[in-house]
């Protein structure tokens, strides 16, 4: 450090001292807050060690079964690896794509009734389009209760009071999806040009008509995206809504980690990730199609 | 004001006729995606088992479920729950860290910039997997491995991090800038130094608040985590849902909201001290 700083010392000596010492006082000035960050934040990592019940012994204990848990679900019944029989490895493609259909169909409606209540209710929560002001206040806690709640615990409670099956799944999908699209949507209103609206609003329109022609037509392609990047996320989703009975391949994935079915966890894995890869590629054209080559990330 | 002139239609339309005259597939294409996209919501709500008796029957009995959630009430489970919380919260505040540390030298691999298209794809595939699996089903696994309690929870939200973090970590590293990686080569530093001199300072204040935001939004993944077994205040939630005692689920549920608002809170703070104004945004 010394070095770099004198290697420019094109001033005399006695102008460059002080110079150099105020540069070394702001150098250690940032390395004593930096840290002091570091030893607040290894602190709360100890403290959180406790808390999450970090035993290293058990962990260098048990790390082997961790790779050959993976050597297990690569290996059929019979001791042979996977893809020397893939016929057998893919025992129950038929169920598992039936189910994994509904799971697909889970994301799609759930996504679809989503984005329809966020559409209705985006308006509300905007700072810029809201009527009211305890309307926005009152839509926006709505919102902020729907996304902050995790999905599956609405389908816990869903699946007591609507049954067990697909449609408890679906419709905590779908309250979900309504909170986190309501959001995004009514940032994208936020965002808009309200010159148009003035204008709509200056021939004597109702509120309703300058959202239609004033709002919609600069956000209605930002809706469109954000709602295929849910579809996405909410295909993830879907995949463990089986876990607590609310439909879908997780249900059969839950069955086969437990029961050790092990070439079954491995088959099931695979049609999950390669539908995952699918639907990310398909909603990446789609958007890229629909909004042009920005939308795409 | 002036008056405008009266446009002359016959004219306008043989001036612009690609305006005037769409071919019909581009009048068609809205409607015909639309009535696909509908009747794809129907075949879906018949194949879910989605009948409206269900729907309001079962709309019934969340009613009641929510009169006999009020008042939240923890019971003499107080003491646990709070146990539980910190157990959560510092699954998320560990796991998170774990899957930066090990993302930051595989995202290298995966980054444009700095190695070859050869090394890049695999790797990039490779993350692509992790990110596919639910952290659910990372809990699952490790519970089968160091068996039911917390620590498998931290190693859940580690691994299915890794896999995000590793690509967008190798996204930050791929938009910085070529000029100061120049300049360290220029001056006759190694490959290892144009990383640490050139591209960490570049990329740590954007790793650094994705961190945070991970941060983040892992404390409302380990809240559910627990549902499988992996500890945390989500055992002590459908545990309660189990045995309809709502009072203590909408107290848990209360629990959640509030440590949640609470993270955001901090880490939107922290934010603002790493990187400035334009990232809190």
């Amino acid at each position: 450090m010394t070095s770099m700083t004198s290697a420019v010392a094109i001033l005399p000596s006695q102008q460059l001292a002080p110079l150099n010492e105020a540069y070394r006082k702001a150098v250690a000035r940032k390395r004593l807050r930096v840290a002091l960050g570091a030893a607040v934040f290894v602190a709360a990592l100890i403290v959180a060690a406790f808390g999450a019940e970090v035993n290293l012994k058990t962990f260098f204990t048990y790390i082997g079964n961790f790779a050959s848990y993976f050597d297990r679900i690569l290996k059929l019944d019979d001791g042979s690896r996977i893809w020397t029989n893939v016929g057998e490895w893919f025992w129950g493609w038929q169920k598992w794509l039936r189910l994994l259909g509904e799971t697909l169909l889970i994301s799609y409606v759930g996504t679809l009734i989503g984005a329809v209540f966020a559409f209705l209710l985006n308006f509300f929560a905007a700072e810029n389009t809201s009527p009211v002001t305890w309307l926005r206040f009152v839509v926006r806690r709505l919102l902020e209760f729907a996304r902050t709640v995790p999905g599956i615990v609405f389908a816990l409670i869903f699946v007591i009071a609507f049954g067990l099956g697909p449609m408890a799944g679906l419709l905590a999908i779908a309250i979900h999806s309504t909170g986190a699209l309501g959001k995004q949507f009514s940032e994208i209103v936020e965002n808009a040009d309200m010159k148009p609206v003035e204008g709509v609003r200056s021939t004597g329109a109702s509120w309703v008509s300058c959202m239609r022609f004033a709002v919609l037509p600069q956000v209605v392609a930002g809706y469109a995206s954000y709602a295929l990047l849910r579809f996405e996320i909410n295909v993830r989703e879907a995949s463990v809504m089986g876990f607590v009975g609310a439909g879908g391949i997780g249900q059969e994935l839950v069955v086969a980690i437990r029961k050790f079915y092990y070439s079954d966890v491995s088959a099931i894995l695979v049609t999950i990730i390669i539908t995952v890869f699918i639907i990310d590629i398909a909603t990446g054209w789609l958007r890229g199609r629909l909004f042009g080559k920005e939308a795409r990330t | 004001m002036n008056q405008v002139p009266a446009p002359d239609s016959d004219q306008l339309r043989a001036r612009y006729p690609q305006v005037f005259e769409r071919p019909a597939s581009a009048r068609l294409a809205t409607p015909v995606v639309a009535l696909l996209a509908f009747a794809i919501f129907i075949f879906g709500l018949v194949d879910l088992d989605f009948s409206p008796t269900r729907f309001f029957n079962g709309l019934h009995e969340l009613g009641w479920i929510s009169l006999l959630m009020l008042p939240p009430d923890p019971g003499s489970s107080l003491p646990l729950y709070l146990k539980s919380m910190w157990e959560t919260l510092s699954i998320a505040l560990l796991g998170t860290t774990i899957a930066a540390l090990m993302a930051l030298p595989v995202s290298l691999l995966a980054a444009r910039n700095v190695v070859p298209t050869i090394v890049r794809f695999p790797v990039r595939r490779f993350l692509d997997s992790i990110r596919g699996v639910d952290t659910l089903i990372w809990a699952l696994v490790w519970i089968n491995v160091v068996g039911l309690g917390p620590f498998a929870g931290v190693l859940a939200i580690a691994v299915s991090d890794f896999g995000a973090f590793g690509k967008l970590f190798s996204e930050a590293i791929e938009a910085a800038d070529r000029k100061q990686v120049e300049g360290i080569r220029a001056s006759g530093g190694s490959a290892l130094h144009e990383i640490r001199f050139g591209l960490l300072p570049q990329v740590l204040p954007v790793i650094a608040g994705q961190v945070l935001y991970f941060i983040e939004s892992n404390t409302r993944s380990a809240t559910i985590i627990g549902i499988v077994g992996a500890g945390g205040i989500g055992l002590q939630l459908a545990e309660q849902i189990r045995v309809l005692e709502w009072q203590k689920v909408s107290f848990l549920i209360l629990m959640i909201l509030v440590a949640v608002a609470a993270i955001d809170w901090i880490s939107g703070k922290l934010r603002f001290a790493i990187i400035g104004r334009r990232a809190v945004a």
